[in-house]
């Protein structure tokens, strides 16, 4: 009897801790999603009172491409920033784990730094260096007798400066992922290969790769969720431009519902993304499975 | 001899990369340092020809750089105590007491990262103005301080101390507030200071939230003065120049004091 008190004091007490966070997520997650969703269903732009009208917004979105444009850009973005990030920042983790490679730390620190800043100073790093009149990168392409790059009027410049600055921003972080992972790989694994000749490339891909797999598969997701919601390093860059060409989801969604005072259609596009996200990470959970 | 060779080749290969990486912002920091008219004329020169700390006198003047920092730091500083907090008991509890709904609870707390603010904006922005936080530095602070990554970090940390160490407390008759308050919460100081750290960075370089909840100039953090100066239809870069690289000193003095914590701390968190 006695203890079956105290089980349930433990019980209470363990609820006390836990109150603030069941309030914090019922406020800052729950209320917002549903929000979120019942605005989606309604064209309520901030002002006036808002009505009901079903599925128009949705009917909108995929009936006049303008977000699926978005969306389609964001994907590609995606599709060119994730495997060029995963290669760079895996290539800086071998570099920086090679036995023979003085002065780690240092180099290391390097590579990190940039992951610290915010997301606004990389976009502003960036802007300053590929400045079409004033830009080092024109400055040098002079030097060498090139002619000088549009990077802000030339929708294919601005995208590769997007794509070049989100990197620089994110490798140093993914790399310290990859390292933890590279080093926890059994000497004795490696050792046995060599053993057998393996060298190289064949090492690295019949060891490393395996060995490594759940971290890329972490790294992977977590850049891809990432690289759907790039927002302020590009809006400080590009401002979204040349036109529209680096508008990707994050700035649309903001410019519609804070901009454009849309906020029903804002918030349709919210869900419409969210359904990317977890379609996006469902998938990779499963493969992450299968394997 | 060949070895020798090889070393070489991955020492140069090493410097490049780290040129490459610590190029953007050096060269950011150096122009800082140049008057206005070296900044547009060519040729450039890597080191300022005429140094001077005009750009930053003119930043200062002419931002109210002092509130805009006074408003960063209090929202830093008070979210991370709470972010610490926070995380710390919810951690704690979910590592130590087995519940089925405890379990219900965790599962909550991993789905926050399938929605994450950048998703959600405008539902966010309508509880914000309804909870009457909207143009106010708690507005920075309320949403953020429920944080998956702290709890998730704190709760890793509490599942290695041993349960003996709570029974035994109980025996001698502690109750469950002041275990935590007296016991977990110090024995915890390490895996503190990390997601300390860790949460200054993220509120002293949030945009997001201080974007949708914060209109009023008097009330701006450091990115929303930077954001709003480049933003500008022609920036004024000299002024610019020298106020990001004010921002940035904060995290730098940081970097400096705790780099060996926040590397690896970012190591660790891909393993487990």
């Amino acid at each position: 009897m006695r203890t079956k008190k105290k089980l349930n004091d433990y019980q209470l007490w363990a609820f006390v801790f836990v109150v603030p966070m069941i309030l914090f997520f019922i406020i800052f997650f729950l209320i917002p999603a549903v929000v979120g969703l019942y605005f989606s269903f309604t064209n309520y732009n901030g002002i006036n009172k808002m009505d009901f009208i079903g599925l128009e917004n949705y009917k909108e979105i995929f009936s006049d491409f303008e977000y699926l444009k978005v969306i389609g850009r964001t994907a590609v973005f995606c599709v060119i920033e994730v495997p060029l990030g995963y290669i760079v920042s895996l290539g800086l983790a071998m570099l920086m784990t090679a036995k023979r490679l003085k002065g780690k730390t240092l180099f290391r620190v390097i590579v990190y730094w940039p992951t610290l800043l915010s997301t606004i100073m990389v976009g502003l790093t960036w802007r300053w260096i590929f400045g079409e009149n004033f830009g080092v990168v024109n400055y040098v392409l002079s030097l060498v007798g090139a002619s000088p790059i549009e990077w802000s009027s030339s929708a294919t410049a601005a995208f590769a400066t997007a794509v070049i600055a989100v990197i620089w921003g994110t490798a140093g972080f993914n790399m310290m992922i990859f390292i933890g992972a590279l080093e926890q790989i059994d000497d004795e694994i490696v050792e046995a290969a060599e053993i057998d000749g393996a060298k190289g490339w064949t090492k690295f891909r019949y060891i490393t790769l395996p060995q490594i797999k759940p971290t890329s598969f972490l790294v992977i997701l977590t850049t891809m969720i990432g690289a759907f919601k790039v927002f302020a390093e590009v809006q400080t860059l590009t401002g979204g431009g040349p036109g529209d060409s680096t508008t990707f989801v994050i700035q649309y969604i903001y410019e519609t519902g804070f901009e454009k005072m849309k906020v029903g259609y804002s918030s349709a596009c919210s869900m419409v993304l969210f359904v990317v996200l977890l379609i996006l990470s469902v998938i990779q959970n499963k493969l992450n499975k299968e394997e | 001899m060949k070895k020798t060779k090889m070393n070489v080749a991955l020492e140069i290969v090493a410097v490049i990369v780290g040129v490459i990486f610590v190029f953007p912002v050096l060269w950011l920091v150096l122009s800082s340092f140049k008057p206005g008219n070296e900044l547009f004329t060519f040729p450039l020169t890597f080191f300022p020809k005429n140094f001077t700390v005009e750009n930053f006198v003119t930043a200062w003047q002419k931002m109210d750089f002092m509130l805009y920092m006074m408003n960063t730091a209090f929202v830093t500083i008070v979210a991370t105590v709470l972010t610490v907090l926070m995380s710390a008991i919810t951690g704690y509890a979910l590592a130590k007491y087995r519940y089925k709904w405890m379990n219900v609870l965790f599962v909550c707390v991993l789905a926050t990262t399938m929605l994450p603010t950048e998703v959600i904006m405008t539902p966010s922005f309508e509880v914000i103005r309804r909870l009457g936080l909207y143009n106010n530095l708690w507005g920075l602070i309320v949403p953020t301080i429920g944080s998956m990554t702290g709890i998730f970090l704190m709760r890793q940390f509490y599942i290695t101390v041993p349960d003996a160490l709570i029974e035994a407390a109980r025996i001698d008759g502690a109750n469950e507030g002041k275990i935590f308050l007296r016991i977990m919460l110090p024995i915890a100081k390490s895996t503190i200071a990390i997601l300390a750290i860790f949460s200054f960075r993220w509120r002293w370089n949030d945009y997001i939230w201080p974007l949708i909840v914060i209109d009023d100039p008097n009330k701006y953090t450091l990115q929303l003065a930077l954001r709003n100066l480049a933003g500008a239809l022609s920036i004024d870069w000299t002024t610019l120049l020298a106020a990001s690289v004010i921002t940035m000193i904060p995290i730098l003095v940081i970097f400096i004091l705790c780099q060996k914590q926040i590397m690896n701390a970012n190591t660790s968190s891909g393993v487990k």
